[in-house]
């Protein structure tokens, strides 16, 4: 019993990362740029439903909604203006300038909020209006597990099968994939490349306001860094399943959680992180393109 | 001095740049030391001199990694974290069997150096064989976990010899390391290394400087350099005409490393206090960014960027709040205007034409 909520504590962690690693992962997909300012649009996006829930009275769901929106236009407006122009640059360049960009996030956000921690309330609150913790329990009691875990699990799950669907039938999403594969055939066949790739950071970055939402929904409070390690992890999520690969990204954010939630009740607190780095460093030496990548062969 | 100026003209471009580059150090050396000793710089300025150092030996040698080697390194600061704390133990610990603190010092950079290239070699040997941004993320998550295990290690030292301990599910202290009472604590935990003497002057960081150049610059001209770039700008095309792959990555790798560690060292000695989690993810960017701006395999280039941009965020004290927004913006605006093809054309007709560094990071 202990084990299975463990398990799951994790699954819903993991289900997390597999919504920021979505993110990660598409935008890498088609602009081979590793997005380091994803994370602090996570932040902004947390910011931003905790003022909608704070300041506006809106209820937990509205607020989120309000967050993607306004994380969608950030994205976009990120993309136009510091990665649209590096189009053609090296991919050093790119990443620094992604650097300058979650460097500005995080100082913006410290300027407007404060450096102290927000306590953010929870979109499905811990306890109902009797007083009773809001959760399901199973087992005759033994096991219980939050509604806002699978909330969490279920928006995961909704998110995968609505972007599966969204790349493998409509018109849009095939672009997406015609521009990953070969951006200069995918423009000869008609495609506005740039529009797509706008496009792409628009999707990731709402999946990074709905990832906001669910994160702080678990650590209840909120700071201008809170989106770096999450960030980080997701990122190791996504080069463990297999960077470019949304499948990949699921599993990989699935499988950070549940190591993760483990290796901390089972280990060590202290060094969960590491023996999660750990592991990814052995299944890239093992699988060099990650769990579900392509391997690309070397021509000459 | 006619015969001089035209051996000066007879030697390799290459060659001039390296001895600008060390007479720039020198020069640079002897006007801070100039203006310390006429009392012109404030506390604030002096404090900040070996730090810069130990970010100039660092952006030096990341350098090595990624602008000679071309792979990207996101875990430099792990190497730096290696050396600092294996510098402040040998330090600590030999106190009383070497009383002069120069000769100390150096010794805690040498053996900085000497774990820090161990750590290289571990890490070299599997991961090297990862390409691009797979062998970032892996670098990343080495930085992150040298970091979490130096949070767990406690160490002692007293008559009896070093003592080390794991605490591996935070119930250990330092009490638990049955030290005898005049024993001292070098490294606690997650408070890291606590009460170090403080050693590190400017003086050391100069020649620690001045070493790195010559080890980097002799490094990158030599045959074996010339080998590494081979690698860099074509691999495949360099091991079909026999240069050894392995060998040679490694060789820039652990050098690079170990160059680090040194770094590492000299910044550990340098404060009463020092945790594990200086040496993050964030220090690893920040090195890069030194190395970026600076010029992609161009040393003289890093060494003015780690200086400029470790002094800027102070300078702009003045915007309290603002400065580090400033740098942000700075740093994007750096990056765009570099690599705009119209500032690049104009640049182009002004300046006389440059070979630029090869990228593939």
């Amino acid at each position: 019993m202990e084990f299975l909520s463990y398990l799951i504590s994790g699954i819903s962690l993991g289900s997390v990362y597999a919504i920021i690693a979505l993110g990660y992962t598409m935008v890498y997909g088609i602009a081979k740029m590793l997005n380091f300012a994803h994370g602090d649009v996570i932040m902004v996006g947390g910011y931003v439903s905790f003022c909608a829930v704070s300041y506006l009275g809106l209820p937990g769901w509205l607020s989120v909604v309000l967050a993607m929106a306004v994380c969608t236009a950030l994205g976009v407006v990120i993309e136009g203006l510091a990665y649209k122009p590096l189009r053609q640059a090296t991919s050093l360049a790119v990443l620094i300038t992604a650097i300058g960009v979650s460097y500005f996030l995080q100082n913006a956000a410290q300027l407007i909020w404060g450096a102290s921690p927000k306590g953010y309330t929870p979109l499905i609150p811990t306890t109902n209006a009797q007083g009773e913790p809001n959760t399901l329990r199973l087992f005759g009691g033994q096991l219980s597990i939050s509604y806002i875990s699978l909330f969490t699990m279920g928006a995961c799950i909704v998110i995968m099968v609505l972007l599966t669907f969204f790349t493998g039938r409509t018109k849009l999403g095939k672009a997406m994939r015609a521009c990953s594969e070969d951006k200069g055939a995918a423009q000869l066949m008609g495609i506005n490349v740039n529009a797509t790739i706008s496009l792409t950071f628009a999707i990731g970055s709402a999946l990074a306001a709905v990832a906001g939402g669910l994160l702080c929904s678990f650590t209840t409070s909120l700071m201008p860094t809170t989106g770096s390690m999450p960030g980080i992890k997701a990122f190791t999520a996504a080069v463990f399943g297999g960077i470019g690969s949304i499948p990949g990204a699921f599993l990989g954010g699935i499988l950070l959680g549940v190591i993760e939630s483990l290796a901390k009740a089972y280990i060590s607190t202290q060094l969960a992180n590491a023996i999660l780095f750990a592991v990814l460093i052995i299944v890239l030496l093992v699988k060099p393109s990650g769990l579900l990548g392509r391997y690309v062969p070397e021509k000459v | 001095m006619k015969k001089l100026t035209q051996k000066i003209k007879g030697l390799k471009k290459t060659t001039k740049v390296d001895f600008a580059t060390y007479l720039g150090v020198v020069l640079a050396f002897a006007a801070v030391t100039l203006l310390g000793r006429l009392g012109l710089l404030n506390r604030f300025l002096t404090g900040m001199l070996v730090p810069i150092c130990a970010y100039i030996v660092m952006a030096v040698s990341l350098n090595l990694t990624v602008g000679i080697l071309g792979e990207l390194s996101l875990g430099h600061a792990g190497f730096m974290s290696v050396g600092a704390f294996s510098g402040v133990i040998a330090a600590q610990s030999l106190q009383a069997s070497i009383p002069s603190a120069p000769v100390r010092l150096a010794v805690a950079i040498l053996v900085g150096a000497v774990f820090a290239s161990a750590a290289g070699f571990i890490v070299g040997v599997p991961v090297l064989r990862l390409r691009g941004d797979y062998l970032a993320i892996v670098t990343l998550a080495f930085g992150e976990i040298i970091k979490e295990l130096i949070n767990c290690l406690l160490v002692g030292y007293d008559s009896r010899g070093l003592h080390m301990a794991f605490n591996i599910n935070g119930s250990l202290t330092i009490s638990d390391l049955g030290l005898e009472p005049e024993g001292i604590a070098i490294i606690k935990g997650a408070q890291g290394a606590t009460g170090t003497t403080t050693i590190a002057t400017f003086t050391a960081g100069f020649i620690l400087i001045m070493i790195t150049l010559v080890i980097v610059l002799n490094l990158v001209r030599s045959r074996a350099g010339r080998a590494i770039m081979a690698l860099r700008d074509n691999r495949i095309a360099a091991e079909s005409v026999g240069v050894n792959v392995t060998k040679y990555k490694l060789m820039a790798f652990v050098t690079s490393a170990a160059l680090a560690g040194a770094a590492g060292a000299l910044y550990g000695l340098n404060y009463s206090n020092l945790a594990a989690s200086k040496f993050s993810f964030d220090t690893s960017i920040l090195v890069l960014v030194y190395v970026v701006l600076g010029g992609l395999g161009n040393m003289w280039g890093s060494i003015v960027a780690a200086a400029v941009l470790y002094i800027l965020p102070e300078a702009l004290r003045e915007f309290a709040d603002y400065r580090m927004l400033v740098y942000a913006v700075v740093l994007i605006l750096v990056m765009l205007a570099t690599n705009n093809d119209q500032l690049k054309a104009l640049a182009g007709r002004i300046l006389p034409k440059r070979k630029g560094a090869a990228d593939n990071g």
